[in-house]
């Protein structure tokens, strides 16, 4: 015998919560591109301030969220255990690099930027995947959409300040790729659970069905941006450039729904109910 | 080692929310924001149906989300099980009320009253708490806190327990010390079959619900 109460719709945090994993995923992800950048000898200074700005302002929208705003510097408290913590911890680490890194146009300190921007990333999966309250969210499969989704929006967007190059284009489609992956094997795995069922409702409805033809759109330019030959002119760079938006535009309303729509909390489920009397029905459906 | 634990009798409860009242009133928790609740649960389809009213609130388990995810520390577990919020040091980012798989928490919003924009002389009394704050039920802490100081027995003793335990008209909570073998507490869960809520999490509630005798 056994009684269960659906699950409920998150409404805690909201579109300033979805900013953070938007802006510190795709920022992330524009730091690896000037670290490349950086490496290859390319001029790198316009993406990583950008990858910073992002990051900037997704931690500002998280910052006009909170309860206590000016108690913030309290998110440090807790490395142990909280993911957030943790990221904010990161935070303070690439944001000395990176602006150093802008300020000198030190290749090195730009790959140290993306080091601890990807540990960045990193930490903003783990802060999804560990609230155990919502099923939709602690699917190991999120943790490799999070971080393959940050990079194929960062390296998406790069492509719009980045040097004309074919290399940046080809990490953009590997990283779209790798998302495209990631997203596939976690809609399995919320198909596999029946607790997930409203998370994948949502998935399903219209704003992240568009969101996923922008991301598949965006696989198909950056692939024909990347394959056409110089004698198309700009034309490949464009169609690649207006992949890289959309690549990162499918990817922050994906984040936008997983965070503000997709956030149900388990059933509850009893697994019995109270047996009252002393042998009337109740006892004997409880004997059967 | 003691280990306080709320028992809800679901044999007992009848759903009057004696206890949500009681809970409302003592902790002064603003409109919208409720520390103990009483789910009225429909089981079943017509004409077999059965209703449970299920008594909710935290649980304070032995190893709650919400401390694991709280990135300042506010939220902490005492060695008797109890687990609190520390006021002074939460920031409200609302991360522990995600990771509560027993929707137990709530984030306080701006002063609010139940009756229009000025508090009713019972609302000035006992003040307002705190807002842009996580907050939940704390088993009545300093309630038994005082008691225990003045030698008092939770779960015994009326003014070393919670609230909602002495407000109950059934009987049908019972709070008290897991580990006294002797106590109340004990005793009713060795003498009842009994669940918890969400045991697949691994979170370990303090929270038990007794359903049925155990089998002579």
């Amino acid at each position: 015998m056994s009684g269960t109460r659906g699950g409920r719709r998150q409404r805690q945090w909201d579109l300033r919560a979805a900013g953070n994993f938007i802006g510190g995923g795709s920022g992330a992800g524009l730091l690896l591109a000037a670290a490349l950048e950086g490496i290859t000898g390319g001029t790198f200074r316009l993406t990583l301030a950008l990858g910073l700005l992002l990051i900037g302002a997704g931690l500002g929208l998280v910052w006009l969220e909170i309860g206590r705003p000016w108690r913030a510097l309290n998110v440090f408290f807790h490395p142990r255990t909280s993911w957030m913590t943790r990221e904010g911890i990161m935070a303070l680490l690439l944001f000395p690099l990176g602006l150093a890194a802008v300020a000198t146009g030190s290749a090195a300190l730009a790959a140290a930027a993306a080091l601890a921007g990807l540990a960045f990333l990193g930490c903003q999966a783990g802060i999804l995947h560990a609230a155990r309250a919502i099923p939709a969210w602690r699917k190991p499969e999120l943790v490799a959409l999070i971080v393959a989704g940050g990079l194929a929006e960062g390296t998406g967007l790069a492509l719009v300040v980045a040097e004309s190059a074919r290399w940046p284009v080809l990490l953009a489609l590997a990283a779209g790729a790798a998302r495209e992956v990631a997203w596939r094997r976690y809609r399995v795995a919320l198909g596999r659970d029946g607790r997930t069922a409203p998370a994948l409702a949502a998935f399903t409805a219209g704003p992240a069905r568009l969101a996923r033809l922008g991301q598949v759109a965006s696989l198909v330019l950056l692939a024909v941006g990347a394959a056409l030959p110089p004698a198309f002119g700009p034309m490949g760079p464009v169609l690649a450039g207006v992949g890289g938006v959309l690549a990162f535009l499918g990817g922050a309303a994906i984040k936008a729904v997983l965070v503000t729509r997709a956030g149900y909390t388990g059933k509850l489920t009893l697994p019995a109910v109270p047996v009252r009397g002393g042998g009337g029905p109740a006892r004997q459906a409880a004997a059967r | 080692m003691t280990r306080y634990v709320m028992v809800a009798d679901l044999r007992r409860c009848v759903g009057c929310q004696t206890c949500t009242a009681a809970c409302k009133e003592g902790n002064a928790t603003p409109p919208g924001v409720q520390w103990r609740r009483v789910l009225d649960i429909e089981r079943g389809t017509y004409p077999d149906v059965q209703r449970v009213f299920l008594p909710v609130g935290c649980q304070h388990c032995d190893d709650p989300p919400c401390m694991e995810v709280c990135p300042t520390t506010a939220t902490r577990q005492r060695a008797d099980g109890i687990v609190t919020i520390d006021e002074t040091l939460c920031i409200g980012c609302s991360y522990c009320i995600m990771a509560c798989p027993y929707d137990a928490r709530s984030l306080t919003g701006a002063a609010a009253y139940a009756f229009g924009n000025e508090p009713i002389v019972s609302e000035a009394q006992r003040g307002t708490r705190p807002a842009g704050l996580a907050t939940k039920c704390d088993f009545c802490a300093a309630r038994i806190d005082a008691g225990v100081a003045r030698g008092l027995v939770p779960g015994r003793d009326p003014a070393a327990s919670p609230l909602c335990v002495n407000a109950c008209i059934s009987g049908a909570l019972s709070f008290g010390d897991r580990d006294d073998a002797e106590g109340p507490v004990a005793r009713l869960l060795a003498e009842n079959r009994w669940f918890r809520l969400h045991e697949e999490e691994g979170t370990g509630p303090g929270f038990y619900y007794l359903w049925d005798r155990e089998a002579p």
